[in-house]
């Protein structure tokens, strides 16, 4: 349990997938500017990446991975360099299936995450954390724990930035650092925050 | 220079690699470009890679381009992106493994790269294979340049190393220089990036 607690805490702060691992950047740039939008795409970011990784990891070792295929006689096939084409496929399926189960069941969520749900599927952000799942040998559990923590620490990220961008309306920037640069510096600056984590253990 | 500078395929590549660079100037792209910068070894070899997906998977959607249905063709780009995608990984992951190891899952989400996409949608599709591939290799250039400037910086300034040997002299060190740790961290690579874009702005303003 405890190491549980700390590879959430992990996630969301020190190893933040977009301060510390740059994914998911694109979305994060252009949609950054208005409160209310970031908090929509942030949690629909996380909502899907909670449902997303843990599937691929049942897909992976069910499928790909060296010997998985051995519940269907066939110990020796080695898939794994299928995993990019399948996540990708998987992160797109869940994407669309989530957003008619939402638009049926319920409309008002729709409403608030309908336009973004189609972005995500480009979300590098998502694929990445399927790849670093693999890559790092985690277990079901510390999967749906770390679907989950990578989710929540990009929307704290986004709002956080989204925040500032609000406030810096009324800096004076020097005209050649206006939008995109003073953006990558103040992120840089956020990034510097969200390390100062690393110190603590749980 | 004339015949050349008129031609399209000249425009094209040197739009790409000045006036709308991918990575300063339409902001596609940067989720890689960051990760990689740690040392100039990595991300030359990113640069390249990308570069080659980027230009043969124009080449191959311009080939395809009559033949794709309009309303499937995002699943047809990402089938030929991913299979390039691969090829490069396991290509690596055969012949440079330590430099595989190091890139690990970003070469991966070359996949994901906006600039891959947005060329096959926006150029690819409604171009000649030649000039496609052109476009294709002129912005994987483009987006290396980027790359290997920051990795330039970030290696230099951070570890006192190029290509991972040693060129700041034992002397500086002993005269109390020292390296600036920071930069290898992931908030320097931010603040890198602001500052070259914030350079690029001051140049193409004085012209």
């Amino acid at each position: 349990m405890e190491n549980l607690i700390s590879l959430f805490v992990n996630s969301v702060f020190v190893g933040n997938i977009l301060l510390a691992y740059f994914l998911g950047m694109c979305s994060y740039l252009s949609v950054s500017n208005n409160l209310r939008t970031s908090l929509g795409l942030g949690l629909a970011v996380t909502f899907v990446m909670t449902i997303t990784t843990p599937v691929n990891w049942l897909l992976y070792h069910y499928l790909l991975a060296p010997g998985a295929l051995a519940w269907a006689g066939l110990p020796q096939i080695d898939l794994s360099f299928l995993k990019l084409v399948l996540f990708i496929a998987t992160v797109a399926g869940i994407v669309q299936v989530v957003e008619m189960v939402i638009d049926r069941y319920s409309q008002g969520l729709y409403n608030a995450l309908g336009v973004f749900l189609p972005l995500i599927t480009v979300n590098c952000a998502i694929l990445g954390a399927a790849l670093f799942m693999v890559e790092r040998r985690y277990t079901f559990v510390e999967t749906v724990v770390y679907g989950f923590g990578s989710g929540v620490g990009w929307l704290m990220a986004i709002v956080a930035m989204a925040t500032i961008m609000q406030k810096l309306r009324y800096a004076d920037i020097p005209t050649g650092l206006q939008g995109f640069g003073i953006r990558m510096i103040v992120t840089g600056l956020m990034a510097m925050a969200f390390m100062l984590f690393s110190g603590i253990t749980l | 220079m004339g015949m050349l500078s008129k031609s399209f395929t000249y425009k094209a590549i040197s739009e790409a690699l000045w006036q709308s660079n991918p990575i300063s100037k339409q902001i596609l792209g940067i989720c890689s470009a960051l990760a990689v910068t740690v040392q100039l070894r990595t991300a030359l070899v990113m640069g390249i890679a990308l570069t080659l997906v980027v230009a043969f998977s124009n080449l191959i959607i311009s080939l395809l381009r009559n033949h794709i249905p309009r309303n499937i063709r995002i699943i047809v780009e990402v089938a030929v992106i991913a299979t390039l995608v691969i090829l490069a990984d396991e290509f690596l992951r055969a012949f440079m493994y330590d430099i595989s190891k190091q890139l690990s899952v970003f070469v991966g989400l070359i996949i994901t790269n906006c600039i891959v996409m947005g060329r096959a949608e926006t150029f690819a599709m409604s171009n000649s294979p030649g000039r496609s591939f052109a476009d294709g290799l002129a912005n994987g250039i483009g987006y290396g340049a980027i790359l290997c400037g920051v990795a330039f910086f970030r290696e230099l300034l951070g570890s006192g190393k190029l290509f991972g040997y040693p060129v700041i002299p034992e002397s500086f060190y002993q005269a109390g220089y020292h390296n600036m740790g920071l930069l290898l961290l992931a908030p320097g690579a931010f603040i890198m990036i602001g500052l070259f874009v914030w350079l690029e702005h001051a140049l193409l303003k004085d012209k």
